[in-house]
């Protein structure tokens, strides 16, 4: 056999070799696609359940004496009239057989503790009602909704309850509707009653503070090391900052804030002005980089022409350079943003962890963001709260989509070649 | 006037100063254009920023030193013995008595001498306020009329509102350099006082990690140890874990990207393979605690393995996840740098496409994939949110990856989000491994960053 055939003979195997390798490499990427594909599936899978709400049709009697009402009261007394009573009272109607004093008290737990505001609610818009007999429409409560929605495998609900629910059920009395009420109130413990409004406020809040802090710094200082800074030792050391910075685990960050802008400056806790500045830290060396090399990319003929013209250096930067930059620009500062807005690490140790039911009004009140209100909901025991944080996810991923997508459009919208 | 309502009469008033600025250098040009050194609109800048810029100036100090002030002259009104409390009970003191004064909290049942202080600090900060708003708005006029005063044809007014933009842009460029400053300061000081507590060398080398510290000193068994080896060795396990799953996926992903892929393939799997780096972090520590980790611990428990609910290998495998792109973009960089003559002379001699990535691309982008690699390893050791949520809070020391373990980023997050004084070992100990943690990612950046210009220089 001679060196041709040997060479032949192994032909065939460094084939094979080849197609292997390139199967693997292949299979590398898919693996990367598919991590990706379970990720998004398992997720909304989780959080299809928190977007229906389960609703039961009750005959309230809105009884004056039940609502231990005067004949004639003022309509401020209905803040404090007995609407639990109402509900007790159609309840065991409904269910004579139920005696037992621990019994009636399962039979309440079936209808979550906001139905009495709902009917309080309906009763001061309608007051006509008052004294008629009407089928009205309760939240019930994240356990019957979880069983109901869960197949029936759900163990938090007796066998008595079970009972009183499969009677419901058989009557009709069930509806499912869209849970319009998730996007529209703050923090609760009751997880049918827990919306994200407030956490996308204070997320909102947040990002304003960044935006206004980070935005004009980071282009001032891109600006400045662009188009004045001399070449020194100094500039080096800032630039060396700069790119460390960017790699500066996220929850150092945090620590940086608690010690100076909490502890130092007494800026107030849990604000999304403290959480803001912290996020604007971050987000600073991404603008910085972004913006620079925008402005590098600005032609010097450009600045070259202006300057024949007699405009002064200043007169350049801002006049020519910055507004050719700008596309570049404000694609660096929204992918900044939206990192800052998946960010939750830091904001942990400046205190945005507390538990908030008010929708925060300004930058300076108590609030919570959308990652930390995922966290505090991943770490409750309640099951239903598992479908909540899962949605909470989606609506943020929906934000960042939302937030990139922007960015591409406005980096093809307004790409210009020089 | 509260800070937004001055803040935003203060624009007004610095927006009125430029119109009246350039009115009156366009007044003075009228007859003769050359009478102006530069054109009317900056004067018109000139004297707003001279309106502006002091009161605002006054108005940030102010608030830094407003509440500092007040309460060393509350303390001082104060009766002797309450002064003469620690720090720490005169701090409890004066939050009462600031929480009296926000709240109206006042009754009958209020002691006199607290009813009186609490009148005092209302006053004050009554007085304050007014002094403040009143001060900043002369402050605005004065420096508007100044301005205005200096609106004559010989002021270089183009100058000297370039040189203080020009003061502004350095202001802003030294942020960063203070933003370090602050990290590093803020972290030594923190964790040289929690070192005055605990010895360094039982903190770097003591393997037994219990941050419960005595509230009273008769309590039993709470004394607290803070050796923290156990977590050093945790966040090892699993940033191992991490990059046992992320640098095979991600480099093969480069390799097939930037060698085998058609342009529409790689156009398009490119930024999904960057999706996964782009989504939160909250989001994989939840993935990881609800389906991940209960998929390992039954996928454990049908072949007879004793998983633990919170493992490190589920937390290390989902870390894997987030990292492959950071890896795979990375390396796609560096290996797209090697020049194509080699690759070219590989083929020329006879060497199918695998060889050539294996024996010429890869040995020669061998020192920026490495340094990809730290730059990944140390992302991988400052990750928290899904070790937060995933990882456990017991400091095992131990490597098994079906166990539970803790990481550095762990133990600052449960030190730092209870209640706690905040002058403990327990809360102070944050910061020392943060400062662990710092130092130690600085470390692997410099290098990776020094490796990858090195790299970058050899072939450009």
């Amino acid at each position: 056999m001679n060196n041709t055939e040997k060479i032949k003979k192994s032909l065939n195997k460094r084939y094979r070799k080849e197609k292997r390798f390139r199967l693997l490499s292949l299979l590398a990427v898919l693996t990367g696609f598919a991590c990706l594909f379970i990720l998004l599936v398992d997720m909304i899978i989780k959080a299809l359940p928190a977007f229906i709400q389960t609703e039961v049709k009750l005959d309230i009697h809105f009884d004056q004496e039940k609502l231990e009402l005067a004949a004639h009261f003022e309509p401020e007394e209905l803040q404090n009239a007995n609407f639990r009573g109402l509900i007790k009272q159609s309840l065991q109607q409904r269910f004579p057989t139920v005696r037992k004093r621990s019994d009636k008290r399962a039979l309440m737990r079936l209808i979550s503790v906001d139905a009495e505001y709902q009917l309080r609610d309906k009763l001061q818009a309608e007051p006509q009602l008052l004294g008629e007999t009407v089928p009205i429409w309760l939240l019930v409560d994240d356990d019957v909704d979880t069983y109901l929605k869960s197949d029936k495998q759900f163990g938090r609900v007796s066998q008595k309850q079970i009972a009183w629910i499969t009677e419901l059920e058989q009557q009709e009395r069930f509806q499912k509707r869209f849970n319009y009420w998730f996007f529209q109130t703050g923090d609760s413990r009751e997880p049918e009653l827990a919306g994200i409004l407030g956490a996308v406020m204070g997320s909102f809040y947040t990002l304003l503070v960044t935006l206004l802090l980070s935005f004009p710094i980071g282009v001032m200082a891109a600006v400045y090391l662009e188009e004045f800074a001399p070449r020194n030792r100094w500039i080096d050391l800032i630039e060396v900052n700069i790119n460390n910075l960017a790699a500066v685990p996220s929850i150092v960050f945090g620590l940086l804030g608690l010690a100076v802008f909490i502890n130092f400056f007494g800026v107030p806790r849990s604000a999304p002005l403290v959480g803001g500045m912290v996020l604007a830290l971050m987000t600073l060396p991404t603008i910085i980089i972004a913006s620079r090399s925008a402005i590098k990319a600005v032609s010097p003929s450009m600045r070259e022409a202006a300057l024949g013209l007699g405009a002064s250096k200043v007169q350049v930067a801002f006049h020519h350079v910055v507004p050719l930059a700008m596309p570049g620009i404000l694609t660096g500062t929204i992918i900044g943003l939206a990192q800052a807005l998946g960010e939750t690490a830091p904001l942990l140790m400046i205190g945005m962890v507390a538990f908030i039911v008010d929708i925060p009004q300004g930058v300076t009140d108590a609030a919570t963001v959308l990652p930390v209100q995922i966290y505090l909901w991943a770490d409750s025991p309640e099951r239903a709260f598992v479908a909540k944080t899962a949605a909470a996810i989606l609506v943020l991923l929906l934000f960042l989509v939302a937030m990139n997508g922007l960015a591409v459009w406005l980096r093809k919208k307004f790409e210009r070649m020089f | 006037m509260n800070v937004s309502t001055l803040l935003v009469t203060l624009v007004a008033l610095a927006l009125f100063s430029y119109v009246f600025g350039k009115q009156r250098a366009l007044s003075i040009a009228k007859h003769n254009r050359r009478r102006l050194h530069s054109i009317p609109s900056y004067y018109g800048y000139m004297t707003a920023l001279w309106c502006g810029l002091p009161a605002l100036l006054l108005l940030f100090l102010w608030l830094c030193f407003e509440t500092v002030v007040i309460e060393q002259l509350l303390i001082a009104s104060l009766p002797s013995d309450i002064q003469s409390l620690s720090s720490g009970q005169l701090s409890l003191v004066l939050n009462d008595l600031k929480l009296l004064a926000t709240q109206d909290l006042m009754d009958s049942h209020t002691e006199p001498m607290k009813r009186e202080a609490v009148q005092y600090l209302l006053s004050m900060q009554a007085t304050s306020h007014s002094l403040r708003t009143i001060l900043v708005l002369v402050l605005a006029f004065a420096g508007a009329a100044w301005g205005l005063s200096r609106v004559i044809g010989k002021t270089p007014a183009r100058i000297w509102v370039e040189k203080v933009v020009l003061f502004f842009l350095i202001l802003s460029s030294t942020v960063a350099i203070l933003t370090t400053i602050g990290i590093i300061l803020s972290l030594l000081f923190e964790s040289h006082r929690f070192f005055g507590e605990i010895p360094p060398q039982d903190f770097l080398f003591g393997t037994k990690w219990s941050p419960q510290t005595a509230l009273r000193s008769d309590q039993v068994g709470s004394s607290g140890s803070f050796g923290a080896i156990p977590l050093f060795l945790g966040t090892l396990l699993i940033s191992s874990i991490a990059m046992l799953v992320a640098v095979p996926i991600g480099l093969m992903s480069a390799i097939y990207l930037s060698e085998y892929a058609s342009p529409v393939f790689r156009s398009i799997a490119k930024p999904v393979l960057e999706i996964l780096a782009g989504v939160p972090t909250v989001v994989y520590g939840f993935f990881a605690a609800l389906t991940v980790a209960p998929f390992i611990r039954h996928w454990g428990e049908t072949i007879g393995l004793d998983v633990a609910s919170e493992s490190a290998l589920a937390t290390g495998l989902v870390m894997g996840i987030m990292i492959i792109p950071f890896i795979s973009s990375l390396s796609d960089d560096v290996i797209s740098v090697v020049p194509q003559a080699l690759r070219d002379g590989s083929y020329s001699l006879g060497v199918t496409q695998s060889e050539t990535i294996r024996l010429v691309v890869i040995p020669a982008a061998l020192p920026g994939i490495i340094g990809g690699i730290l730059l990944a390893f140390s992302r991988a050791i400052g990750e928290t949110m899904i070790v937060v949520m995933a990882a456990g809070l017991s400091a095992n020391l131990t490597i098994n990856p079906l166990e539970t373990v803790t990481t550095v980023t762990v133990q600052i997050v449960t030190l730092l989000t209870g209640d706690q004084e905040f002058d403990s070992a327990k809360t102070l100990a944050a910061f020392a491994l943060a400062i662990m943690l710092f130092i130690s990612t600085l470390i692997l950046n410099i290098i990776a960053l020094y490796i990858v210009r090195q790299y970058r220089e050899e072939y450009e």
